[in-house]
C-alpha cells in the first residue's frame, strides 16, 4: 500500500517537474512570431485612365517608403543573376520564376507587383517606378495643353458673346435691377398670354434714349385692358430703373436691348 | 447695267458688322405697394362756401381726397404718399403737374381733381397721371347731389384701381352684417348695412327677432337672411330700398343658409326635416321649389359658381364635414376637400377660380381658399374663432368675422369684421359701430 503511494507520488512529482520545465516563460529563447503583413485595400475604379496617375504616384511613393522600412528590417531581396535575364527563358525557368514570386510573397522584392494590386490603370506608365517623374512631367505638359485649349475656348466664347448676348453675370445684374423697379399689377389674370416686349435704345451710361412697346397696336384694341396695364407698368419700371446697369464695355453690342416682361410666374404664386 | 452689277457686288463685299438684338426676359418684379400721390382736389371759394353750408364740411376737395387715399391704402396695393411732401398746389397740379416735383417724392402715379358746386349739384372731376411717363392716363367727371360725396370718392378709387391694376375695384360697395350688442347669453342681433369702409352705417331691423346669415343679391339691392317666424328659423327676403320683407316659401320644417343664384332669380338654401337637411332652390318669380340633393347626411351652405352651372356645399356624408361640388341639378357630386380637419361655409369666388372656406383643425379656425377642383389649398389666416368668409365683388378680398376675448386675461367677448386679401398679408379690421358678425359684400353699386 505504502509502496504504491510512493510510486504514485513519484510519478506526480515527475509530471509537475516536466510541466514546469516546459513552460514558455522559462525558456530564454525568443519566439519567432510570423511577421504582420499590412495589406492596404484600395478601391479600383471601374474605368482607369490617365488623370488618376498623380494619385497612383502618391500611392506608389507611400508603398515605396513602407517597402524601404520593411526591407531594412527583413532579409535583403535576392539578387537576380544577369545571365538569366539576358538568356531566353525556357519553360522550366518560367516555373522557377513563378515559384520565386510565391516564396517572396511576404517579402516583396519589387514594387511593380504592388502597383498592379493598387490599380491597373496605365500599366505601361506605372510599371516602372523610375519613369514616374517623367510621367508627372508628361501630365504637366498635358494639363498645360489642356489649359491652353480651354483658354482658346473661352476666347472663342467671348467672341461669340460679342454677337449673341450679354454674359450671365451682366444679364443677372440687369435683371436684378429691373426686378426691383417693376411693380407687378396684381389684378392681372395669370392664365392669359400677357407678354410685353419693349425695345430700348440706350446711351453708353445706360440711360434710355427711346423706349418702344413692340406690340403697341395691341394696347388700344378692345378687350386688351390687361395688356395695356401690364405694358404701362413695364414702361414705368424701365423709366424708374434708368440708368440701367449695362456692361462698361461693348456698347455696340447692347446699345439696343429688348426686354420681355412676363408676369405669369409671379401671378400664379 | 454692268455698273449696277458692280454696285451690287460691292454691296455684298462690304464688311458688315451686324449685332443680334439682345433679349432679356423679366419674369419677376416686386409686390411692393405702388407709391401714389393723391393731391387734395382743388375747390374755388364760392363752391367751398356753398358746400360748407350744405354739408357742414370745411373743404370737400380735401375730404374726397382723404376717402380716395384711405381706400387705396386699405387695398394694400398702393402706398399713398404723405401730403406734407407735396410741392405743387392742388389747383396748379390739376391743370398741369410739374412731373419733376412728383418724381422727386418717388410718386409713380398722381391723382388731381377739381370740385365745383353747380346749381346745387356737386361736380367732381379727377385726373390720373403717370408721373414717370409724364402723361395723363385718365380723366373723368361726376355730377351728383352733394350728400353723395363719399360715394364719389369710392367711384374715383374704383376707376384708379382698375386703371392701375387691371381688375375692377370694390370700393363703391356696401356690406350687410349682423350687428350684435349685449351679453353673450342675451345678445341682441340686428341687420345692419354700411359702406365698405365702415361709414354710413344703418340698422335694417329692430332686434326683436334673431337674424343670421344675411346675403346680398349679386344683381340688385335685395338681401336674403335667416330669421325666426313662429319660433321656426325661416329664410327671409328684404328689399333694402323699400324696406319690404317677406318669408321665402312655406316649408314644413326649418330653412336656413340662404344664398342668391348669380342671376339673382333663385334662392338656394338648406331645408331640414326629421333630422335630415338637403339643398333646395326656389325660383323667386314663380315660387317653384326644387330639391337638389337627396342624401341622409346633412347637406348645407350651398353656393353657386358665378356661371350658375355648379354648386359647392358642405356635407358630412363621408363621416366628417367636407366640401363637395356638384352640377346645378344635383348630379355628379364630387368631394373636393381632403385635408385634415373639418371644412365648412364654402363660397365660390366671383371670378370663378377659387372657393373660400372655413376650416377647423386642432381647435383652431382658419379662413382659406382652394381651387374649384380642391387643389392648391391655402390657409390665409388662423385664429381662436373665425368664420363666414364673403368675397369682394372682384374676388380679391375676403371679409369674415372673428370672435376674440376683450382683455388679455381671456375675459369678455367681442366679435369684429376683418378683411384679408388673397396674398394673406393684408389683414385689416373693418370698423363697425357695434360688434359684428356674418358679413356679406354687395356687388358694385355703379355697375
Amino acid at each position: 500500500m505504502n509502496r504504491n503511494i510512493v510510486i504514485s507520488f513519484g510519478f506526480h512529482i515527475t509530471l509537475v517537474i516536466i510541466t514546469a520545465m516546459s513552460l514558455p516563460f522559462l525558456s530564454k529563447k525568443p519566439i519567432n512570431l510570423p511577421l504582420i503583413v499590412s495589406v492596404e485595400l484600395i478601391q479600383i475604379t471601374d474605368k482607369t485612365n490617365i488623370p488618376f496617375a498623380p494619385k497612383a504616384k502618391k500611392i506608389i511613393e507611400k508603398i515605396k517608403e513602407k517597402e524601404k522600412k520593411l526591407v531594412s528590417k527583413q532579409a535583403p531581396p535576392k539578387i537576380v543573376k544577369k545571365e538569366k535575364q539576358d538568356a531566353v527563358p525556357l519553360p522550366d525557368e518560367k516555373i522557377e520564376k513563378i515559384k520565386e514570386i510565391k516564396d517572396e510573397k511576404q517579402n516583396p522584392k519589387k514594387v511593380e507587383t504592388e502597383v498592379k494590386q493598387v490599380s491597373e490603370f496605365e500599366k505601361k506608365d506605372i510599371f516602372d517606378p523610375d519613369s514616374i517623374a517623367a510621367l508627372i512631367d508628361k501630365s504637366k505638359v498635358e494639363s498645360a495643353e489642356k489649359n491652353k485649349k480651354l483658354e482658346k475656348v473661352t476666347q472663342d466664347q467671348d467672341k461669340s458673346i460679342d454677337f449673341s448676348g450679354l454674359s450671365l453675370s451682366e444679364e443677372d445684374a440687369l435683371k436684378a435691377q429691373i426686378f426691383g423697379c417693376w411693380s407687378i399689377p396684381l389684378g392681372l389674370p395669370y392664365n392669359e398670354n400677357l407678354l410685353v416686349r419693349i425695345k430700348l435704345q440706350l446711351k453708353p451710361d445706360g440711360s434710355i434714349i427711346r423706349s418702344e412697346i413692340l406690340d403697341h397696336a395691341r394696347m388700344n384694341k378692345p378687350g386688351q385692358g390687361f395688356y395695356k396695364v401690364l405694358a404701362e407698368s413695364a414702361l414705368r419700371a424701365v423709366k424708374l430703373c434708368q440708368p440701367l446697369r449695362v456692361p462698361s464695355t461693348g456698347y455696340e453690342r447692347w446699345k439696343e436691348l429688348q426686354l420681355n416682361f412676363d408676369a405669369r410666374e409671379m401671378l400664379e404664386g | 447695267m454692268l455698273l449696277r452689277y458692280l454696285l451690287l457686288l460691292l454691296l455684298f463685299l462690304l464688311p458688315v458688322k451686324a449685332f443680334a438684338l439682345i433679349e432679356v426676359n423679366i419674369t419677376r418684379g416686386n409686390l411692393n405697394p405702388l407709391p401714389v400721390a393723391v393731391s387734395p382736389l382743388s375747390i374755388d371759394d364760392n363752391s367751398k362756401n356753398g358746400l360748407e353750408k350744405i354739408l357742414k364740411t370745411k373743404n370737400l376737395g380735401a375730404e374726397i381726397s382723404i376717402v380716395v387715399e384711405n381706400n387705396l391704402k386699405q387695398s394694400g396695393l398702393f402706398n399713398p404718399l404723405n401730403k406734407d411732401a407735396f410741392l405743387q398746389k392742388p389747383e396748379i397740379a390739376n391743370l398741369k403737374p410739374r412731373f419733376e416735383d412728383w418724381n422727386l417724392i418717388k410718386a409713380q402715379a398722381l391723382i388731381t381733381g377739381k370740385v365745383t358746386l353747380v346749381d346745387e349739384k356737386l361736380r367732381v372731376e379727377f385726373r390720373l397721371w403717370d408721373v414717370l411717363a409724364g402723361k395723363e392716363i385718365m380723366a373723368l367727371a361726376f355730377t351728383t347731389v352733394p350728400s353723395n360725396w363719399r360715394r364719389v370718392g369710392h367711384i374715383i378709387t374704383d376707376k384708379v384701381y382698375e386703371r392701375l391694376t387691371g381688375e375692377k375695384g370694390y370700393f363703391d360697395t356696401r356690406i350687410i352684417y349682423v350687428s350684435e350688442e349685449g351679453p353673450k347669453t342675451n345678445r341682441i342681433k340686428k341687420l345692419a348695412i354700411m359702406d365698405q369702409d365702415g361709414f354710413n352705417n344703418k340698422f335694417l331691423t329692430l332686434g326683436n327677432e334673431l337674424v343670421l346669415t344675411p346675403r346680398f343679391s349679386p344683381t340688385n339691392q335685395m338681401v336674403t337672411y335667416l330669421s325666426y317666424f313662429r319660433n321656426l328659423p325661416r329664410v327671409y327676403l328684404l328689399d333694402i330700398e323699400t324696406g319690404m320683407q317677406e318669408v321665402v316659401g312655406d316649408f314644413p320644417g326649418m330653412t336656413f343658409a340662404p344664398r342668391f343664384s348669380p342671376d339673382g332669380k333663385k334662392i338656394i338654401m338648406s331645408f331640414a326635416k326629421d333630422g335630415n337637411s338637403d339643398v333646395y332652390t326656389m325660383d323667386l318669380e314663380n315660387r317653384i321649389v326644387e330639391r337638389i340633393t337627396n342624401h341622409p347626411s346633412i347637406d348645407t351652405s350651398p353656393s353657386y359658381s358665378p356661371n350658375g352651372k355648379y354648386i359647392c356645399f358642405n356635407s358630412d356624408r363621408s363621416g366628417y364635414q367636407q366640401i363637395y361640388v356638384m352640377d346645378n341639378n344635383g348630379k355628379n357630386v364630387k368631394r373636393i376637400s381632403f385635408g385634415k380637419g373639418i371644412y365648412g361655409t364654402p363660397v365660390w369666388s366671383p371670378r370663378g377660380d377659387l372657393i373660400a372656406f372655413t376650416k377647423l383643425h386642432k381647435g383652431k379656425f382658419y379662413i382659406g381658399v382652394m381651387r374649384t377642383d380642391g387643389t392648391g389649398e391655402r390657409l390665409l389666416t388662423e385664429n381662436f374663432y373665425q368664420e363666414a368668409p364673403s368675397w369682394s365683388p372682384n374676388g380679391r378680398v375676403l371679409i369674415f368675422y372673428r370672435e376674440t376675448k376683450t382683455n388679455s386675461k381671456g375675459e369678455g367677448f367681442s366679435a369684429k369684421l376683418w378683411s384679408i386679401d388673397l396674398t394673406g398679408y393684408n389683414e385689416k379690421m373693418v370698423e363697425t359701430v357695434t360688434d359684428a358678425s356674418d358679413p356679406s359684400w354687395s356687388s358694385l353699386l355703379n355697375n
